[in-house]
């Protein structure tokens, strides 16, 4: 017996805070997914009452009420902490129930969307990075594509106010995870990350800088070609993703340890959904986390979507 | 010279006595470190040595050894090191019989892993930097610093962008992490004296005894000295400073002279004066590039409120794009760039650029019509 075509998955959002309203908002757009249920742990949640304002199911009973359902999510993104997810990822998968994890907790592999999208559609559990690595491992791919990358360093500046708890108590984490990010997706040998809280008032739009050291002899004009290309691949998604300055190429010298520098200056501004727009920083994650989910639907329902 | 000018907290008043004798002031040498700016992090591993000598023969109790930009800061966005500041600090802590060695870390940049190596190579105290008002990412570090039996001091940057209520608050963040000294740092160059007094009495009554209260500053007012002055007075029992100035900017407090007004003063620094100035003379002066100036540039990083820092990439970006590089300090300050953020300097030097190109097109079109 087959069962009949279904258009939609359905998903749960675990973690009613401002990652997982944004993400909310997001998801309630979408095609192939449909949010029917947040899940908190704080009867107070503005979240969770948002949730229930637009309708969705919402308890501040946690997972373990989501999962003795009778009905269970075919997806559920993670918007909690690295430590919540770690311990609720293998009763997910005990479940059948797919995960996109938008915390640092790495159970399953990292997915930048426009460069690894489609590769681990079929897992249990894929994991989002950083705030800073979806904003910058594009730009890092965009040039190694065409040219080897001996090394990629970049530096995210976001407003203080736009920093969560979470990032501010594990910034060793960001810096890490995300330099990993750029070496193993974004294909640079070497990878180096520095992440700045910016206090300015208004808060300023969240900035990233990629550096990239390529070889004296690397074509040039390929490597901004594929870095205005990925900038269009990004802004599928996440709309007020702009490069701010042309490409910069330097020489090779001393100062650049005798390589050619591309230097790729973005802006990210968020689409306003819950967070304010300058958060884009927290805006890249949901918009890609959405991108995500909803390349697992289509991959799940076929034809049929 | 008058009589002793009482201080009301003395370093020793808290720690008791240490190899120097009774102190009441304890002084850092940061050439190694903030001069590590000056030098475009250049330093090699015989002027580390030379200078760790003549700082430690002086008198100099703790001497800081770091990229400028601390642990981990060999990058493009900063400036990549000529020697491997791991490499740098053993030779310091080889070479030292007496004094510390310091070295900085800022969250974001550097990471407990770079904590761990540097202890491993005889750093003894951790210096953990944070925005003014960021306090709250330094926990962790902290926290390991502790555990790993580092001596620990806070350093809230770019102090003069805050009032000293919030100043306080910050540093109670970092004490209750286990921030042994919180450093009112005058990251800009941009504090004038009774500014200075406020922001440490304001810590001072907030930690009381559980933490020592430091200053830190910059010559870009010419306010070096007399910042120190008065924040010893109002309860900074650690001070640094460069010898001849040799930092970020138009460079620290210089060393030498405040040391001279300590014995003015009477204030015990365990540092003898004569000394200290040959060892500006001497050791000092032919490592640097040029002296730090108090000129067009960095008059205007105290005046704008910028990161002193800032100085050598605005300059680059400056020569690279045909642009000036005071205007780019100015526009530094108007968009409340903090440390760490070099790389907007080129994006504000493009922008600069691009102002010009639009402004002589205008002229053309003008004049043809």
């Amino acid at each position: 017996m087959t069962k009949p075509p279904r258009d939609r998955l359905s998903a749960a959002i675990v973690g009613p805070g401002n990652i997982g309203t944004d993400l909310m908002y997001k998801l309630l757009r979408s095609d192939v997914i449909q949010p029917r249920w947040v899940i908190g742990v704080d009867p107070s949640s503005e979240g969770l009452k948002l949730a229930a304002d637009r309708g969705l199911e919402s308890t501040h009973e946690g997972v373990d009420w989501l999962l003795k359902q009778d009905e269970l999510p075919d997806l559920i993104f993670e918007a909690t902490s690295a430590y919540v997810h770690r311990e609720y990822a293998p009763r997910y998968e005990e479940a059948g129930i797919r995960a996109v994890d938008l915390t640092p907790a790495a159970v399953g592999p990292a997915v930048i969307p426009p460069v690894n999208g489609e590769e681990h559609v079929g897992r249990m559990n894929v994991n989002m990075i950083t705030c800073g690595g979806q904003a910058t491992i594009p730009m890092v791919a965009a040039v190694s594509r065409v040219a080897s990358v001996s090394y990629a360093e970049i530096v995210a500046s976001v407003s203080s106010v736009s920093a969560g708890p979470g990032t501010r108590a594990n910034i060793d984490e960001f810096t890490r995870t995300t330099a990993t990010g750029v070496e193993t997706i974004g294909g640079a040998e070497r990878g180096k990350a520095i992440i700045i809280l910016n206090p300015a008032e208004p808060p300023m739009i969240m900035r990233d800088t990629i550096f990239c050291a390529i070889a004296p002899d690397a074509d040039t004009d390929a490597v901004v070609q594929s870095i205005v290309a990925m900038e269009k691949a990004v802004q599928e998604y996440v709309p007020g993703y702009r490069l701010l300055q042309e490409p910069q190429i330097d020489d090779p010298s001393p100062a650049t340890q005798g390589q050619t520098r591309v230097a790729i200056f973005v802006e990210v501004e968020g689409a306003g959904d819950y967070l304010p727009p300058y958060s884009g920083n927290l805006d890249i994650m949901t918009a890609a986390a959405t991108q995500v989910g909803e390349n697992i639907a289509r991959s799940i329902l076929g034809g049929a979507a | 010279m008058t009589g002793r000018d009482t201080l009301t907290r003395t370093w020793s008043g808290t720690h008791g006595n240490e190899p120097w004798g009774d102190l009441d002031l304890r002084l850092t040498d940061t050439c190694l470190r903030d001069g590590s700016h000056h030098k475009r992090h250049q330093f090699t591993a015989t002027e580390v040595h030379d200078i760790v000598e003549a700082l430690d023969s002086s008198g100099i109790p703790v001497i800081e050894v770091t990229h400028g930009d601390g642990l981990g800061g060999s990058s493009f966005n900063y400036g990549f090191s000529k020697t491997p500041e791991q490499e740098l600090i053993r030779i310091a802590a080889e070479t030292a019989k007496r004094a510390k060695i310091a070295f900085l870390m800022l969250p974001g940049v550097g990471t407990k892993d770079d904590i761990r190596a540097a202890q491993d190579n005889g750093g003894q105290i951790c210096r953990i930097a944070t925005h003014c008002t960021e306090a709250d990412v330094s926990i962790q570090h902290f926290g390991l610093a502790r555990e790993l039996g580092l001596e620990t001091v806070g350093f809230l940057m770019m102090s003069h962008t805050q009032p000293p209520e919030v100043l306080a608050k910050q540093a109670r963040i970092m004490v209750d992490a286990g921030c042994q000294c919180v450093y009112v740092v005058d990251s800009a160059g941009a504090l004038i004296m009774e500014q200075t007094a406020d922001r440490v009495s304001a810590i001072v009554a907030e930690i009381g005894s559980q933490a020592d209260v430091g200053f830190h500053g910059h010559e870009n007012l010419g306010l070096g000295v007399a910042n120190t002055v008065i924040a010893a007075r109002a309860g900074a029992t650690q001070i640094d400073g460069s010898v001849r100035r040799f930092g970020a900017g138009a460079g620290n407090t210089p060393l030498e002279a405040f040391i001279g007004v300590c014995d003015k003063l009477g204030w015990e620094t365990g540092v003898d004066f004569l000394q200290i100035v040959d060892a500006s003379e001497e050791v000092i002066k032919p490592a640097m590039p040029e002296e730090c100036q108090l000129d067009r540039m960095t008059l205007m990083m105290g005046y704008a409120g910028v990161y002193s820092s800032f100085l050598k990439h605005a300059g680059n970006a400056a020569e690279r794009y045909g642009v000036s590089g005071a205007k780019i300090l100015l526009e530094a300050g108007n968009r409340n760039l903090i440390g760490g953020q070099e790389d907007q300097l080129i994006d504000i030097a493009l922008m600069l650029k691009r102002e010009a190109q639009l402004e002589e097109r205008e002229q053309r079109v003008s004049r043809a019509g």
